[in-house]
């Protein structure tokens, strides 16, 4: 029984990856690296929530053409997104003959898919997990804030949920190792700002980055980045000062995939990137490459989500977050 | 540190939205399309048309433009610059009506755009009838004691 950082006995590894993003993304700083991406942000479908559907199923695809497998080689598709119901990934992967676990974890579902990916494996339980995320700007934005025409101006805190998907094959024989996991705990800090999620996530996150340092024998400095995602600007500001204060220093090797994928000024995006397809569309881009070609080795990567749901918020609710954390190594 | 604690953390570090320049784009381009507005007046006056037939037909002329802008997607850039400078006159009411009728289209007619073109501008004309009548109810009792 493993309580705290779960250590899968089978170490799971990462077998192939791949990433489908809108054409906004495309055009900030890691546009090249993508695997795809698609000019018409309804990729070619007549609604928003279909395109997200569209999305998935692209990116699923494209991960299982890599790792060279069909649906029967994947025992099981673990996939979310932000809509309700999780219809993105509902929609979207009903086209496969494979069995399907739906889960909501805002902006840390990738983090969340790859870590029970890892204890499918880990547990000898499935041998090949397929984790999938999604988000779409405009369905998210009508769903969770406003129509999309609608004519207001955002506030310096808030951040711009990316359309993009990132699926992963989690199984044997990959290059990319994930060795340990650690879940969080959902903490909620009293945020009610639907325009500062960064600051309702950064103490779930400052949560198990600080459990998985008490109760590992590392230190941040044995890790190439700490990644983040998507905290943005002002989340990463405050995870980094609070962690500083109780004695640990990640100002080094700390990185946000909501910083990483847009130029934040350049292309107006405020506090930067959020949603579950901007961490799976930058790890899958960027990281995971990286750590292939040995550029990295060692990384943490922790996703962050704000469980934000409208209604609560407007019965005078705050934000809940949780935030899980997966070491990927290449060692 | 605990929720109140964090909480005034958090609103102390957070960078605030620029007051002074979001006041003088709201300034220029609210001027800007009151001016438009009164040019619009007086040319429908020079046409012959009555004063108050003239202002209704100013306010129609601006919601069909805003709800023209909106749909083909230019009003929010301009209203990203300019905040309460299309928000406060006619133009923010038109466009609160306008982009979710556009958004709501994909779930149908009835239910889609019947259903939400009002979500935004609800509640302005939910209470703004409500004060109307109470204003009209004062106004009334008013004259009944004074005139």
């Amino acid at each position: 029984m493993q309580k705290g950082i779960i250590k899968p006995k089978r170490t799971p590894t990462l077998i192939s990856t791949y990433s489908v993003v809108g054409k906004k993304e495309h055009d900030g700083p890691l546009g090249e690296l993508f695997d795809e991406y698609c000019e018409d942000d309804k990729f070619g479908k007549d609604s928003w929530e279909k395109a997200e559907s569209e999305m998935q199923l692209r990116a699923m695809k494209g991960a299982m053409s890599k790792a060279k497998i069909s649906d029967d080689g994947v025992d099981i598709l673990l996939a979310g997104d932000l809509l309700n119901q999780c219809v993105g990934s509902n929609y979207g992967l009903e086209k496969f003959d494979i069995s399907y676990l739906g889960l909501y974890g805002a902006c840390s579902t990738c983090a969340e898919g790859l870590g029970i990916a890892a204890c499918f494996y880990g547990g000898e339980i499935f041998d090949t997990c397929g984790v999938v995320t999604s988000s779409h700007y405009c369905a998210s934005e009508r769903q969770f804030r406003f129509p999309i025409e609608y004519g207001g101006q955002r506030a310096p805190t808030a951040q711009w949920t990316v359309t993009g998907s990132g699926a992963f094959i989690v199984g044997a024989g990959g290059k990319i190792k994930i060795p340990e996991v650690l879940f969080g705990k959902t903490k909620d800090m009293g945020i009610t700002d639907i325009n500062n999620m960064g600051a309702a996530m950064a103490p779930a996150a400052i949560d198990t980055i600080e459990r998985y340092f008490k109760e590992s024998t590392h230190s941040p400095e044995d890790f190439d980045l700490i990644i983040t995602g998507d905290l943005g600007f002002e989340g990463s500001e405050i995870l980094k000062d609070l962690l500083l204060k109780d004695g640990i220093d990640i100002r080094k090797n700390h990185v946000d995939c909501g910083l990483m994928i847009f130029e934040r000024k350049k292309q107006d995006t405020h506090a930067g990137g959020s949603g579950c397809g901007c961490s799976a569309s930058v790890l899958s881009a960027d990281i995971i490459k990286n750590l292939e070609d040995k550029t990295l080795s060692d990384v943490l990567f922790i996703g962050t989500g704000a469980l934000m749901s409208p209604m609560t918020l407007f019965q005078g609710g705050s934000i809940p977050s949780v935030a899980h954390l997966v070491r990927l190594s290449s060692k | 540190m605990n929720k109140k604690e964090y909480c005034e953390y958090v609103e102390k570090r957070a960078k605030k939205s620029p007051i002074v320049k979001n006041c003088a784009c709201a300034f220029v381009i609210g001027g800007l399309i009151c001016v438009i507005g009164e040019l619009l007046r007086e040319l429908y006056m020079s046409a012959g048309m009555e004063k108050t037939d003239a202002s209704t037909l100013v306010s129609v002329t601006l919601v069909f433009i805003t709800a023209v802008l909106t749909g083909i997607g230019i009003f929010d850039n301009i209203a990203k610059v300019a905040g309460a400078g299309t928000l406060v006159p006619i133009t923010g009411f038109a466009n609160a009506v306008a982009s979710p009728a556009i958004d709501t289209k994909s779930e149908g007619y009835i239910l889609g755009v019947g259903a939400k073109i009002f979500t935004i501008a609800g509640p302005v004309i939910l209470y703004g009838t409500l004060s109307g009548a109470i204003y009209g109810v004062i106004y009334y009792i008013c004259t009944l004691i004074w005139w």
